[in-house]
């Protein structure tokens, strides 16, 4: 069993009660305990299910490497799965369900696989559901999907909120262990700004635990030391409960800081710092090894150094009668921290032959059983540890005699955490003595300058002892200290450190060294995913060399630990298995983050409404008080139609569409791009960019223009207003602008800067309105003030003038095919004109219409949107509107492009028009022309003509201009459209209506 | 995520204020040339596995186009340096060879 001891726990607060619920059922801890140490004082010792088998499962460890202790946490708006219970601290009204089960955690369906495992191999997957094809998606996907997978999906809004904090910093130390707060303390005297992330709710590492000597003071004290040492230094900030995430290229580093997981509160819950720092200490410690025995998996087997956590930091122990099981000395603390909180250690199992240092003869003289030379067969126990059967190491595990125990405590070894100085490139060493890969500090990441910006120190650095760890934080801090410009000038004294002698550790990847296939194959290397010894070793035989290819074949090291305790183990095996050395198998990548991050942090502010920011025109509150539903386009909001009382959305667009044609229609076109191209070489540079002819634009003029990339696709159009000799106003579609504003700055600056050409985008400054219909003119006349008779201002010319006072440009242009005006007055006046406009319209029949009717009026003209007819494969030609290609120009861009051979060649896509056979059915979006069983074609608009009364539509299709008068088939789902291919031009070919 | 100095307005910024624009220096064809020109003038780039010329636009600064001249393994950057420039100008050449002495350019 495990239980709360009566004293011990330096962090948590007895006088403090905290209540919580685990599984519906109530609990309690105390303040400053973990969920998992509280749960471990309940004596709760099964905390989830294994991914594959659904094995019983409990703690194994104390800290973020934690891979079975996960739960659903919360409830509602805050509900999250897979969260480790060793990084959550309890508070009052914290609620935790266990994962991967059901019914329920001691009874499960599931299991049944376990019994099933011969039948689960690696790669299982992969060889198993294969054939027949259907059955996947109808049979074994279903039941995998509802038997496996760790937790459960929220289905609700998150409702916490999240943040971003830039920082910029001299050194960033990562680990706020003794190596980190050393390193902060040396760097910090220098003046360098230092900033200090520790990922847990307090500082001190393992020094917190472990019995260390330095200076005089023991370790818990020397970090009170530090950390009041480092208080006096203004130019160093300690940031606990913030995980240094991830390393990026020149400096750039994530902290994911947890404000509120601990003590809910109305500030944000997360925060993710952004960080530049010039240089980086980790001082990440080092994570513990497991041992390969069979049944390691049974709850009750632990990290040595985790057993001795628990006891240490929250007065709690995972057992009475503790088995230690070892290859190195560090697990000795253990067996001294167990007697000495007065546990039981029936033995501790040393598979060196010669055993340990100093510590196992402190053991020894305590009368603590030490058997060298030993290790063990097997883990008795179902749903936690009941045994322990201990055999030779040397052999293939016949039992010499079994050991009552109710907990395992094990070391494998410690692996450096290299995780964040491999992130942006570091590279690593193997270090044949302690088995463990650690940081090359010759080939570290490099920054802009070429520059190692990384530098390991500590346990990171594979400095594992105490010396060697804080002379190594010493070291690197003097480094980047220099680094950055601010050399340290007096030299601390050393510190003097107290701590046994220790014999060398032993690589032991398998226990017994001669384990058979029957222990092997319940020997667990990946507790989350399932993944044994066997695994590995059958992923080797069926011819898995690559580190890579193994992880991905038997999911190794692929769950949401990614394999922090497996890793180095697997690579072992992996390697016996192919008889190589281990540095030549090599490790697989390691990416940021360290541990999962919520995808909150990672959006930060940006969800809802400042996810995307909308922009809106002058006149957008009219809009919305005049009952337009509104469309987005590009970064826009257009109003889409103005539905009045009792209209449906159709009877709206119908009505504005009849009011236009048949009197006068107003419309904010204020989105379309407006930029302004001057200079002396003006007319040049746009003979450059459009396919047609621009140079030859007489001032007071409009000519309509097609902008083509390099390829000869279409990629813009718009009206080309002449201004004066130099100076030209480009308009563009609502979605180019600034699209088209950057297509011109790169042309001139990259390509033909000797043209002397400016630019500037002018789309915010003015705002746009259409007056369009028969009774147009009149409308602009009852403003008054600038002369628009035909004579005055022809069908595409351009006056500037006053109307009603204010100062305007119009334009007689027209994209609906009436009689047309728009007008461009300064953004501010843009709302006042519209009132003017609608007042003075009155009479005449004035109705605003939205961007349906636009796009109806002109689909009735034949006028081709760029984004609709067009899709990027579309060369002007393809459009029938070869006119507006010169053959006379020397060069434009998109010229040479649409001469490539596919692009001449006949039975292209040509944009054609569309008539239903029957007078009802509108052609579907999209729809395909099918013709023998092959697609030939797609319709690109598609629309009901209230003018016409008939549906119309616009489609690509092969070879369409040789295709007039056929009748084409548009079949959608069960029923076959059936429409003729005609002229584009539905409504007023001559163009009489436009032009009066 | 990348530091680069706008060599226009001097600013040394993050890779988000600017927007990348490919390979540097490539020769335009356009009508007249052949069809191999034309092609590897729109599509074949030469990626090498070291160093490279890249087109930058300062987008959200003074919206100036510049070259920098960069190692796409170690992230080392030599310089920045006009766009309006048909070669990398000597003093980029010099400091990629102080560092990289076997470098040769690909042409
Ligand atoms: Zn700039």
């Amino acid at each position: 069993m495990s239980f709360r001891l009566p004293n011990a726990g330096c962090l948590i607060d007895r006088s403090n009660p905290v209540s919580f619920t685990f599984n519906g059922k109530p609990v309690q801890g105390y303040k400053g305990d973990t969920l998992a140490s509280a749960l471990m004082a309940a004596d709760q010792r099964m905390l989830g299910r294994s991914f594959k088998y659904h094995r019983p499962r409990g703690l194994v460890a104390s800290g973020g490497e934690e891979p079975n202790a996960l739960m659903n946490m919360g409830e509602g708006a805050r509900f999250e799965p897979n969260q480790r219970a060793t990084t959550t601290e309890v508070f009052d009204g914290l609620t935790a369900r266990s994962q991967n089960h059901w019914p329920s955690l001691n009874f499960d369906i599931g299991a049944l696989n376990n019994r099933l495992a011969r039948f689960f191999p690696a790669g299982f997957y992969y060889k198993t559901f294969m054939k027949p094809q259907w059955a996947w998606k109808h049979l074994f996907e279903p039941i995998i999907r509802n038997s496996a997978g760790l937790g459960q999906v929220p289905t609700e809004r998150d409702v916490d909120r999240y943040e971003y904090f830039y920082a910029y910093t001299d050194i960033l130390i990562i680990g706020g262990g003794v190596a980190g707060l050393e390193a902060a303390l040396e760097s910090g005297r220098s003046g360098a700004k230092v900033l200090l992330l520790e990922q847990s709710p307090h500082f001190g590492g393992r020094f917190m635990v472990d019995d260390i000597e330095v200076d005089g003071r023991d370790g818990p004290a020397h970090i009170a030391h530090l950390l009041a040492e480092i208080a006096k230094l203004p130019n160093v900030t300690l940031r606990a409960r913030t995980q240094g995430a991830g390393v990026f290229d020149h400096g750039y580093a994530l902290g994911y800081e947890r404000l509120t997981d601990h003590a809910p509160a109305a500030t944000p819950r997360h925060r993710l710092w952004r960080i530049r720092a010039k240089r980086i200490i980790t001082a990440t410690g080092a994570l513990e090894r497991t041992l390969n025995f069979a049944g390691n998996d049974i709850p009750g087997v632990m990290l040595a150094s985790a057993v001795r956590d628990y006891i240490r930091l929250y007065g709690v122990t995972s057992g009475a009668r503790t088995v230690v099981v070892t290859n190195n000395d560090d697990a000795y603390r253990t067996a001294l921290t167990l007697y000495a909180a007065g546990l039981e250690v029936p033995a501790i199992i040393d598979a060196r032959p010669n055993g340990g240092g100093e510590m196992s003869d402190q053991a020894r003289a305590l009368g603590i059983r030490i058997e060298t030379g030993h290790g063990v067969a097997k883990v008795i126990g179902k749903k936690h540890v009941t045994a322990v059967e201990v055999c030779l190491q040397s052999g293939t595990g016949g039992a010499v005699e079994s050991i009552a125990c109710d907990c395992v405590a094990i070391s494998g070894g410690f692996s450096p955490v290299v995780h964040l100085w491999s992130h942006c490139g570091g590279k690593l060493n193997w270090d044949e003595e302690n088995a463990m890969f650690s940081p090359d500090p010759s080939r570290p990441p490099t920054d802009q300058n070429g520059e190692g910006f990384v530098l390991a120190a500590g346990t990171a650095s594979g400095a594992l002892g105490t010396n060697a760890c804080i002379s190594t934080a010493v070291t690197a801090a003097h480094q980047a200290a220099d680094e950055v410009g601010r050399s340290i000038k007096e030299e601390a004294a050393p510190r003097l450190t107290q701590t046994p002698d220790e014999t060398p550790m032993a690589p032991i990847w398998t226990m017994p060294a001669q384990a058979p296939y029957k222990l092997r194959s319940k020997t667990w290397l990946d507790f989350q995913n399932d993944v044994k010894v066997s695994d590995v070793q059958l992923a080797a035989r069926e011819g898995y060399e690559s580190v890579e290819h193994t992880k991905r074949y038997t999911t190794l090291g692929m769950a949401t630990d990614q394999g922090k305790l497996s890793n180095i183990n697997g690579l072992a095996v992996l390697a016996g298995a192919l008889d190589a050395e281990i540095p030549q198998v090599g490790t697989t990548t390691f990416r940021p983050p360290y541990t999962p991050i919520s995808l909150g942090s990672i959006a930060g502010e940006a969800s809802g409404p400042l996810f995307k920011p909308t922009r809106k025109t002058a006149i957008d509150g009219w809009h919305k008080s005049h009952g337009a539903i509104f469309e987005p386009v590009a970064d826009w909001r257009r109003a889409y139609a103005y539905i009045q009382a009792g209209e449906t959305t159709q009877d709206a667009i119908t009505r504005e569409i009849l009011a236009t044609r048949g009197a006068v229609g107003l419309f904010d076109a204020s989105t379309l791009g407006k930029i302004i191209v001057k200079g002396p070489d003006a007319g040049k540079f746009l003979d450059l960019l459009y396919t047609n002819m621009m140079s030859t634009l007489k001032p007071g003029k409009c000519r309509y223009g097609l902008m083509c990339n390099e390829n000869g696709f279409l990629m813009d159009d718009g009206v080309v207003a002449r201004l004066d000799e130099d100076t030209f106003l480009c308009h563009t579609t609502t979605g180019g602008s600034d699209r088209i504003h950057a297509h011109m700055e790169e042309w001139l600056q990259t390509e033909w800067w000797d043209l002397e050409v400016f630019t500037a985008n002018l789309t915010e400054q003015f705002t746009q309105i259409v007056v369009a219909g028969p009774n147009a003119r009149k409308v602009l006349e009852a403003l008054g003030g600038t002369d628009v008779s035909r004579e005055a201002l022809p069908f595409m010319g351009f006056i500037d003038g006053k109307l009603a006072g204010i100062q305007a440009r119009i334009f007689r242009i027209s994209f609906s095919g009436e009689l047309s005006y728009e007008i461009a007055v300064p953004a501010s006046q843009g709302l006042l004109l519209w009132n003017l406009l609608l007042q003075a319209g009155a009479d005449f029949g004035i109705a605003p219409y939205g961007t349906e009717a636009l796009h109806v009026m002109r689909g009735e003209k034949g006028f081709v949107v760029v984004g609709d007819e067009s899709d990027g494969t579309v060369t002007p030609h393809d459009l029938g509107m070869s006119w507006a290609v010169s053959k006379k120009k020397e060069d434009f861009i998109g010229k040479r492009g649409m001469q490539r051979s596919f692009l001449m060649a006949a039975g292209r896509k040509q944009l054609v028009g569309l008539r239903t056979l029957s007078d009802t059915e509108k052609l579907p979006e999209s729809a395909h022309a099918v013709e023998g069983g092959k697609a030939i074609g797609h319709v690109t608009s598609t629309y009901f003509s209230p003018t016409l009364g008939h549906p119309i539509a616009m489609a690509l299709i092969n070879g369409g201009q040789s295709r007039m008068g056929e009748v084409l088939d548009f079949p959608v789902g069960s029923k076959v459209h059936k429409a003729r291919v005609v002229d584009l031009v539905f409504y007023d070919k001559e163009g009489a209506q436009q032009d009066v | 995520m990348l530091l680069l100095t706008c060599p226009y307005c001097g600013v040394s910024a993050e890779e988000t204020e600017f927007h990348g624009g490919g390979e540097a220096h490539l020769k335009r064809h356009a009508d007249g040339s052949s069809d191999d020109a034309f092609t590897a003038y729109l599509f074949e780039r030469k990626n090498p596995k070291g160093i490279v010329f890249e087109r930058w636009r300062h987008v959200y600064g003074c919206g100036k186009w510049f070259h920098a001249a960069r190692c796409a393994v170690t992230l080392e950057v030599f310089g920045t340096y006009s766009a309006q420039t048909l070669k990398p100008p000597k003093s980029i050449i010099t400091s990629i060879k102080a560092k990289r002495p076997d470098w040769e350019e690909i042409s």
